[in-house]
C-alpha cells in the first residue's frame, strides 16, 4: 500500500473534530446529570450524585414522564411494525412498473420533505372539522408514518435494486408459489435490511416531535413531555432524563445493529450450500 | 419478455401491485394529501377569537402578504437556511470525502459511517438541550475562552442567539448531507481517479474535475433535505434563540397556539409554495430515482 498522504491526516483530524462536535454536547449532559443535589445546569460539578435520577423516579412536579415513556414506546413499536410491513409490500410492488407508480413515488418523496408542521396542522384541522378526538395511537401514528414510511420504502428500493432475481427465478422454476418464494427465499435474504428499516421506524417515531405536536391529543409522548419540561424545569433533572432516554435509544440502536450484523454473519456461514444437495 | 405475456396476466399483475401498495396509498391519502387539501381550503376560511368557520375570503393572504413582518420573517428564515446549507455542505462533503476515499478498509468505513449516523436515531430535542452547558453564560465555551485570556467578559451571544440556532441546525442536519454524498461517492469508479493521476492530475484537480462533479446528485439530495428541514423548522429556532428569533415555522406555530387556524393555513400554503419552488430548482440537477 502506498503511504498515507498529508491530506489524509488533515482530513482525519477534521473527521475527529466532527465526531467530537456530534457527541461532545451529549456527553457533557451525561456528565452533568450526575451533579450534586445543589449543582446547576452548567459546570462546575457541585459534588457527584445520582440525586437527579432519583428525582425522576419520584412522583412529583416533573410531570407524567413514565406515562409518556410508555406511550412513546408502544407507539414506536406500532409504527415500527407498520413501517416494516408496508415498506416491504411497497418495495415488492415497485419492482415492476404499474399504473400510477410514478405519481406514488413522488408522493412518497413529498411525504419525506414536506415541512412537518404542515402535517401536524393539516391532520389537526381534519380531526377538528370532523369533530374527532386526536389521539396518539390514531392521528399521532398516522402522522408519524408519513415520516417513517418514506425512509423504509426508500431503503427497500435500494435493497431491491441490488437484489439478485435469479434466486427467485430458481425458486419459481422449482415450483414454489409466489408466497413461498417470498417467505422462504426473498425475506430471508433481505432480513438484515429489514432490521435496518425497523430501526428507522422505531427510533424516528420514538423521537418524533413536529408531526406529533398537534396530533397526539391530551396525553403527551415523551419528546413532547421533554420539550414541555424545557420551559419550566431549570434543574439538572432535565439532563438526567435526557441521559436516560439517550442511553435507552443507544441500547435500542446497538441492539438492532447487532441483530443485523449477526443475521448477515449467519447468512455468510450458511449462504453457499451450492452442490450440497446433489448426491 | 413481458410484452409476450397475455394481457389478462398483465392486468392481474397490475392489480396485485396495487394491492401491495394500498396501505401506503391509504396512509398518504389520509395523512398527507387530505391534510394538504384541508390546509388549502381552510386558508380561505374566516375566524374570530374562539372559532373558525367556512367562508371564501382572501383576507388571510392579503394580511399575510401586506405585513412587513412576513417579509422580514422570510428573510430571516432564508438567512438561517443559506448559512446552515453552506456549513452542512462544506462539513458534509469533507466528512463523506474522507470516508469514501481515505478510509481504506470496508469495516472501518462502515464503523465510522455508523458513528456519524447514530445521533440521527436519538432525540433532536435532547441534542438541542445538550448545548446549554456548552454555550451558556457560565458554560464551557465561555469559561475556556476566559481562562485562555481571549476574552474578559463572558460572550452573551453564544446561547439564545442566531449563532446558536445555526449551530444547532448544523449539528442536527449535517448528517442529511453526509449520507447521500457518501452514497454517490462510493459509486465513483476508482479507476477514473487512477487514470487522472496517471495523466498527471494533482489531488486538487482530481477533486474539482472528477469528485465534485460526480458527487453532485448526492449534494443536491442532501441540499433538498437541509433546505426543507430548516425552512419548515419551528422548534430549533424557538429553543435555541430563547424565543427571540422568528422563522416562518414559528409564525405558523404561534398562529396555531392562538387558534387562528385559517391564518396559520394561509402561512402554511405560502411556505409550501416557497419550499416547492426551491426544490423544483434543485431537482433540475438530479434524478432521484437513479440514486437509490
Amino acid at each position: 500500500m502506498e503511504p498515507r498522504s498529508r491530506s489524509f491526516y488533515a482530513l482525519a483530524i477534521f473527521f475527529g473534530l466532527f465526531i467530537l462536535f456530534l457527541y461532545g454536547p451529549v456527553i457533557t449532559i451525561g456528565i452533568l446529570s450526575f451533579q450534586g443535589p445543589r449543582g446547576g445546569l452548567t459546570f462546575p460539578m457541585n459534588g457527584v450524585s445520582v440525586h437527579w435520577f432519583y428525582d425522576l423516579f419520584e412522583k412529583q412536579a416533573v410531570g407524567d414522564i413514565w406515562g409518556s415513556f410508555r406511550r412513546s414506546f408502544v407507539l414506536g413499536l406500532m409504527v415500527m411494525v407498520c413501517t416494516v410491513v408496508f415498506s416491504v409490500m411497497c418495495g415488492l410492488a415497485f419492482r415492476s412498473r404499474f399504473r400510477g407508480s410514478g405519481l406514488l413515488f413522488y408522493l412518497i418523496i413529498t411525504s419525506l420533505i414536506i415541512p412537518s408542521i404542515l402535517i401536524s396542522l393539516g391532520v389537526g384541522l381534519i380531526f377538528n372539522i370532523l369533530d374527532w378526538e386526536v389521539h396518539w395511537s390514531t392521528s399521532g401514528m398516522g402522522s408519524q408514518l408519513t415520516w417513517t414510511l418514506p425512509f423504509g420504502i426508500l431503503i427497500m428500493f435500494a435493497v431491491f435494486n441490488r437484489f439478485d432475481k435469479s434466486y427467485e427465478e430458481a425458486a419459481r422454476d422449482l415450483g414454489a408459489s409466489w408466497w413461498q418464494t417470498i417467505r422462504f427465499v426473498v425475506l430471508p435474504i433481505i432480513a438484515p435490511s429489514l432490521i435496518g428499516v425497523a430501526l428507522f421506524g422505531f427510533t424516528l417515531s420514538y423521537d418524533e416531535f413536529a408531526r406529533t405536536l398537534l396530533t397526539s391529543g391530551s396525553k403527551n409522548t415523551l419528546p413532547l413531555e421533554i420539550f414541555g419540561m424545557t420551559t419550566n424545569v431549570t434543574t439538572p433533572v432535565l439532563y438526567a432524563l435526557g441521559t436516560l432516554t439517550t442511553v435507552f435509544s443507544l441500547i435500542i440502536i446497538l441492539g438492532f445493529l447487532l441483530i443485523a450484523y449477526l443475521l448477515r454473519r449467519r447468512q455468510e456461514r450458511h449462504g453457499s450450500d451450492a452442490g450440497s444437495g446433489l448426491v | 419478455m413481458q410484452s409476450q405475456q397475455p394481457a389478462k396476466n398483465l392486468n392481474s399483475g397490475q392489480s396485485f401491485s396495487w394491492l401491495l401498495v394500498s396501505p401506503t396509498i391509504l396512509i398518504l391519502a389520509f395523512f398527507l394529501v387530505l391534510p394538504l387539501l384541508t390546509i388549502a381550503i381552510v386558508s380561505f376560511w374566516d375566524y374570530n377569537e374562539w372559532n373558525f368557520f367556512p367562508a371564501f375570503i382572501f383576507d388571510n393572504y392579503v394580511y399575510l402578504l401586506e405585513s412587513p413582518v412576513t417579509w422580514a420573517t422570510y428573510l430571516k428564515t432564508l438567512k438561517f437556511t443559506v448559512l446552515t446549507w453552506f456549513f452542512c455542505t462544506i462539513i458534509g462533503f469533507t466528512v463523506a470525502f474522507f470516508l469514501a476515499f481515505h478510509v481504506r478498509s470496508l469495516t472501518w468505513q462502515i464503523a465510522l459511517f455508523l458513528a456519524c449516523t447514530i445521533p440521527f436515531w436519538t432525540s433532536n430535542i435532547i441534542r438541542m438541550i445538550s448545548w446549554i452547558p456548552f454555550l451558556g453564560r457560565n458554560g464551557i465555551a465561555n469559561s475556556s475562552l476566559i481562562s485562555l485570556g481571549v476574552i474578559d467578559e463572558p460572550l452573551e451571544w453564544l446561547l439564545f442567539s442566531d449563532f446558536a440556532v445555526v449551530l444547532a441546525f448544523v449539528h442536527l442536519y449535517t448528517l442529511f448531507m453526509v449520507v447521500p454524498v457518501f452514497n454517490t461517492m462510493m459509486r465513483i469508479d476508482k479507476t477514473l481517479i487512477e487514470a487522472a493521476r496517471d495523466a498527471g492530475a494533482s489531488g486538487f484537480q482530481i477533486l474539482t474535475n472528477i469528485i465534485i462533479p460526480l458527487s453532485r446528485p448526492g449534494l443536491m439530495i442532501g441540499s433538498i433535505f437541509v433546505v426543507t428541514l430548516v425552512m419548515g423548522d419551528f422548534i430549533t429556532v424557538r429553543f435555541m434563540s430563547g424565543g427571540q428569533s422568528a422563522s416562518v415555522g414559528r409564525v405558523i406555530s404561534n398562529e396555531i397556539a392562538l387558534l387562528q387556524y385559517p391564518a396559520a393555513a394561509a402561512s402554511a400554503v405560502i411556505l409550501l409554495i416557497t419550499v416547492l419552488i426551491m426544490i423544483a430548482i434543485m431537482l433540475r440537477f438530479v434524478d432521484i430515482r437513479k440514486e437509490l
